[in-house]
């Protein structure tokens, strides 16, 4: 198997809050023979502050990202974080119009490059790697573990903009996992939303979307939780102690991001997917699923 | 959307259409019951359908000075007639393969399949043909050349023939 | 010649854009033309009427009337010609309506376009000659296409008035969708009570011949005289014999068999009458479940059949029928919901169609009438409903409104009440569409007397929470989130034609609209007429429709039906072909592409080969005309001559 390279998008909390999820994502790649090469100098994609501004500046800010891509001969940026894709997506489609594109390479003092496109990991894994590569690198299943599969309300939309899976009822990450051996249970809050950047300003509300999403999970048995968003993750695993408060709850639900679980499955040493990471100790769930 | 050309009547181009009554008139009829706007650069024949048309129809309507033609029919599959738009295609496209050998720009000429109920459909390929044909400009006159041709000859004029 | 040229203001719409009178004025310059005048609304009486006054003051033989579309008033015309005493087909007609006065703005322009098309139209009519019709007899037969209860309503009225009626039905009984039903809105009658009687009325009619489990497979020929194939599917039953006891179900083993009838919510047996009040009321077997059939063993139902009727060695067969008219009336299917994924992708048990909820509540019906729910058969307490499945909503590919789904769900509340006295149920909708005649009356009661809560607002999910359901929507009305846990979600899934419509449509060159409705020959004028001369629709086939507008139309149908055959004798269209024997050598090219026969190899008193046209079987296409070598066919009134003239009125010879 060859390695392909692709250009890989970190984003801002690859290197901080969600390093767990980089590292697992570019463990995994590797494993399954893609070489992520991380696009030189790299700068903040906007996030969601920056388009509430201004379109415009929002799109440079991505579009100077696809700009260091093409330069290093990349015409496909993959990225672990929806709210990046995001961004990086409404880049290109902005440099599609004529008036934006000159907008934007002004603002630039570069060109917006139209030809790169952008996929999340989570599609990267689907399309360009498939289900039998990754079947094929499973060396301990997890047959014993049950997963809910939960995606945010970002992976898979606005569908116009992502064009990827089901907008109401994805199921990349399920048959992935899937395809890893573990048990997959069918979760229908898969999109519905956490609170996201609500945890600031509102915990109440973050408390209770995201409280919705641990009932469920545990309703139906699940083990664990499988994400594929830092804010998500955060939401989830860190806030867990604070919506158990708020909702005189006891949860200990592990939320792993989907990489990790995928390098569980691949035999991947501990230190390449930063399980320690986790907020909510995995432990006890690994070891009831036989993993430890 | 590109501009309606030709809306200025000054800047009109002569532009022939031979549609079959089943679909494609009717498709224009819905047009214009719906009042969706054209250039007005098109004129109409009607046929009863699209095997009726002989391609020497369209070659004789370019060589007598129409800056484009557009043959429109029921899409493959759909002919009133079962298979007229079959005949109809394979005649065509030989036409458009044989046009630049006769020396007349393939472009002028386009068939396409608008059904009765495709009203939008039929403005579109109405705005575009006619952007299409007003880009190309007018036809080069044959009469241009043919007389430069004879004056240098010496020949007398001579008209050709008109209809049988 | 001597040519009349009548340009039509039709009010505004064509004066309001075109200078009429200056077309007219300019029209009479026009070589051959003698007399032009311009007329507010030609098609009107005055408007005919100065048509006939002019041809016969001028000595017109020709008319050009530059107003609508020749496919909206050129029969109008052409009896006015007539009646002025010239051959109806020296007429032409100029369209500068559709295709002039209402697709542009420009008021000089359009001028100039109606001009030119006038001097077309003339160009044209220089060239015709006039046409005779022929006579023709006509099969005194009326077919009709499925036996729901618009093609019910079209067979007996035609029956009723001495017409032999066959009615074909493609499943083994009659009653369409209606027979599933349980109360028909607004009086919540029975449905099989109003229903049963017109079936069994057709059972009796002695001028009805009644085939079901019969498909059309083709059809040829033309108005007066279409011969038509019809599938009839082997049954394995010998029905002339079968009493419909009903002893060989009772005791088929194979009980696994899908029951389409009652919407896949149970499964019934190989052997199997849909319904108790079928009519015919005789056993069919499913062939793909018979133990007999499929695996050689069994054949119980041969053994117990106390008249011996079963029939394993049955076939299926095709009969050819002659007929003079047909009705399509092939009615509608559901759209398939499974595309909506938020709605549980049709994988939830408890959330089911509204025609699955009609069965649910049927007597009749899997469970007897009584509201039990699939997944554990409890009975429900919280009912949603959710309108426009599948209607009204573009990103499905479904912009039309399913027209009587907001009917029927009030409905449905209102009956789900009287079922179940401790229910409560919820109706999400986005407008209440109920225009005929005590509709809206009724829409309030199941709000006001039956308690049903209305919910203006679209869902956004369903999903299975423990034994519950959990509906999430918007309450526009309110400007909040609504979410409800109910035990049962019914979909009011709206409708499309029936699977294989657009097949028969094509063997019978009738075309169908962007949702594959049937396309009438006028959607106000003529809404149960086709473009095919002697097809005519009835009932959901054309566009969704509730039970009165499709007894309507099937009426309307029949009535079409029964003005052809009023006639004696029908008068062919004379536009068809015509060989020129001077010119034709007898290659018979013609002959090979003519798609409908229509014209035969033949020879002159010489002996030498010649084609000859069968007038009454040419439908007039010209596809031969454009085969022949020599020009020596030609089609009437679309003559190479008519036409090029056409062509070189605009586009003059390149030295003029």
């Amino acid at each position: 198997m060859t390695n392909s390279a692709i250009a890989y998008y970190p984003g801002c909390s690859g290197k901080g809050s969600s390093e767990e999820y980089d590292l697992s994502t570019r463990a995994v790649m590797r494993r399954l023979g893609a070489e992520p090469q991380e696009i030189e100098d790299w700068n903040c994609c906007g996030s969601s502050p920056a388009h509430m501004v201004n379109h415009e500046l929002s799109a440079a800010l991505s579009g100077r990202n696809l700009a260091q891509a093409k330069r290093m001969g990349h015409h496909l940026v993959t990225t672990p974080c929806p709210s990046c894709l995001t961004n990086l997506k409404n880049a290109q489609q902005a440099a599609w119009d004529e008036d934006k594109r000159l907008k934007i390479n002004k603002l630039m003092d570069d060109e917006c490059p139209t030809d790169v496109d952008s996929i999340s990991t989570l599609q990267f894994f689907t399309e360009h790697i498939g289900l039998d590569r990754i079947r094929e690198a499973v060396v301990s299943p997890l047959p014993a573990l049950r997963v809910a599969c939960y995606y945010g309300c970002l992976t898979t939309r606005p569908p116009k903009l992502m064009r990827f899976d089901d907008p109401e009822n994805p199921m990349s990450m399920d048959n992935i996992l899937a395809a890893c051996g573990i048990e997959v249970v069918p979760f229908p809050l898969k999109t519905d939303c956490c609170g996201a950047a609500s945890g600031m300003p509102r915990n109440d509300i973050t408390t209770r979307l995201s409280g919705k999403i641990l009932d469920m999970a545990s309703e139906l048995k699940a083990d664990a939780v499988a994400v594929a968003c830092p804010l998500c993750q955060m939401n989830l695993d860190l806030r867990q102690s604070q919506v158990n408060r708020a909702r005189r709850s006891r949860y200990r639900m592990p939320i792993f991001y989907f990489t990790q679980l995928m390098g569980l499955a691949m035999g991947l040493p501990e230190k390449e997917l930063g399980l320690s990471k986790l907020a909510v100790n995995p432990e006890p769930c690994l070891a009831r699923a036989g993993v430890r | 959307m590109p501009a309606s050309p030709g809306v200025d009547s000054g800047n009109e181009l002569r532009i022939l259409g031979f549609l079959c009554n089943w679909c494609s008139y009717g498709g224009a009829d819905s047009a214009g019951v719906a009042r969706l706007e054209q250039p007005t650069d098109l004129r109409i024949i009607r046929t009863p359908c699209t095997g009726r048309i002989d391609p020497l129809f369209i070659v004789r309507a370019l060589i007598n000075g129409a800056d484009g033609v557009l043959v429109s029919g029921c899409h493959p599959g759909d002919c009133h007639y079962v298979e007229g738009n079959f005949h109809a295609r394979r005649r065509l496209e030989t036409l458009k393969r044989i046009l630049p050998v006769t020396g007349i720009n393939p472009d002028r000429f386009m068939y396409t399949w608008v059904s009765a109920s495709e009203s939008g459909r039929w403005q579109e390929v109405v705005r575009e043909f006619t952007a299409r044909i007003h880009t190309l400009g007018p036809a080069p006159r044959m009469s241009d050349t043919l007389t430069e041709t004879l004056a240098a000859e010496g020949l007398p004029m001579q008209a050709t023939n008109g209809v049988k | 010649m001597r040519i009349g040229v009548f340009v039509c203001h039709c009010g505004t719409n064509i004066g309001g854009t075109v200078d009429c009178p200056q077309v007219a004025e300019s029209a009479g310059e026009i070589p051959d033309v003698v007399f032009a005048s311009d007329e507010m609304y030609t098609c009107s009486e005055p408007g005919q009427e100065s048509i006939v006054n002019a041809v016969r003051e001028h000595d017109l033989d020709g008319v050009v009337v530059a107003s609508c579309s020749p496919r909206m008033h050129e029969p109008t015309f052409r009896r006015a010609v007539e009646r002025a005493g010239l051959n109806p087909y020296m007429f032409e007609m100029a369209n500068i309506r559709e295709h002039v006065s209402w697709v542009g703005r420009d008021k000089k322009a359009n001028t100039r376009k109606a001009l030119e098309l006038v001097r077309m139209a003339v160009a044209k009519l220089r060239n015709a000659t006039p046409l005779y019709s022929d006579k023709f007899n006509v099969t005194r037969k009326l077919m009709v296409i499925g036996g729901g209860v618009a093609g019910i309503q079209a067979a007996l009225d035609a029956a009723d008035a001495g017409i032999e009626v066959v009615l074909v039905e493609r499943e083994t009984s009659i009653g369409g969708k209606m027979a599933k039903l349980d109360k028909t809105f607004p009086t919540i009658d029975c449905s099989s009570c109003v229903l049963g009687p017109k079936m069994v009325e057709v059972a009796q009619h002695p001028r009805i011949t009644l085939l079901t489990a019969s498909e059309v497979q083709d059809v040829a020929g033309y108005v007066g005289n279409f011969t038509v194939k019809v599938k009839r599917r082997a049954v394995y039953v010998d029905w002339d014999a079968c009493t419909g006891c009903g002893t060989c179900i009772e005791k088929c083993p194979s009980r696994k068999t899908p029951d389409p009838f009652n919407e896949h919510l149970a499964a019934t047996t190989a052997i199997n009458i849909p319904f108790p009040q079928a009519i015919p009321k005789k056993a069919a077997i499913n062939p793909e479940y018979c133990l007999h059939l499929t695996k050689g063993k069994c054949g119980v139902c041969a053994k117990v059949c106390p008249v011996g009727c079963i029939d394993f060695e049955q076939r299926d067969r095709v009969d050819e029928i002659e007929v003079g008219a047909i009705v399509v009336a092939t009615g509608y299917d559901l759209f398939d919901h499974s595309v909506y994924k938020q709605y549980g992708a049709g994988k939830l048990p408890d959330v089911i169609t509204s025609l699955q909820y009609e069965r649910l509540l049927n007597a009749s019906g899997p469970t007897a009438g009584h509201v039990k729910r699939p997944s554990d058969g409890a009975e429900p307490e919280r009912i949603v409903f959710i309108q426009c499945v599948g209607s009204r909503d573009r990103s499905k590919g479904r912009p039309y409104c399913s027209g009587f789904c907001c009917m029927y769900t009030a409905k449905q509340a209102i009956l789900t009440k009287s079922h179940l006295p401790d229910s409560q149920s919820y109706v999400f909708y986005m407008d209440i569409r109920s225009p005929g005649k005590g509709y809206d009356e009724f829409t309030r009661r199941a709000q006001e007397s039956y308690g049903a809560q209305y919910i203006r607002g679209r869902v956004s999910s369903i999903h299975q929470h423990g034994k519950s359901l959990v509906v999430r929507g918007a309450d526009t009305l309110a400007g909040m989130q609504v979410e409800i846990e109910a035990d049962l979600v019914v979909l009011a899934v709206g409708v499309e034609p029936a699977k294989g419509a657009l097949e028969l449509g094509g063997t019978l060159h009738i075309s169908a609209d962007s949702n594959g409705f049937f396309m009438e020959g006028h959607p106000k004028l003529r809404p149960v007429e086709t473009n095919t001369a002697g097809v005519f629709l009835a009932g959901c086939c054309q566009g969704p429709r509730d039970i009165p507008n499709s007894v309507s139309m099937g009426s309307a149908a029949a009535a079409k039906a029964l003005i052809l055959f009023s006639k004696a004798q029908l008068e062919s269209d004379p536009q068809v072909a015509a060989v020129n024997p001077q010119l034709c050598v007898g290659c018979f090219k013609c002959v090979q592409t003519c798609p409908f026969g229509a014209i035969k190899e033949s020879e002159d008193r010489f002996g030498n080969p010649k084609a000859e046209v069968l007038a009454s079987v040419c439908k007039g296409c010209g596809i031969c005309s454009v085969t022949c070598p020599h020009g020596a066919v030609q089609l009437n009134n679309f003559t190479d001559n008519q036409l090029l003239a056409e062509v070189n009125a605009i586009c003059p010879l390149p030295l003029a």
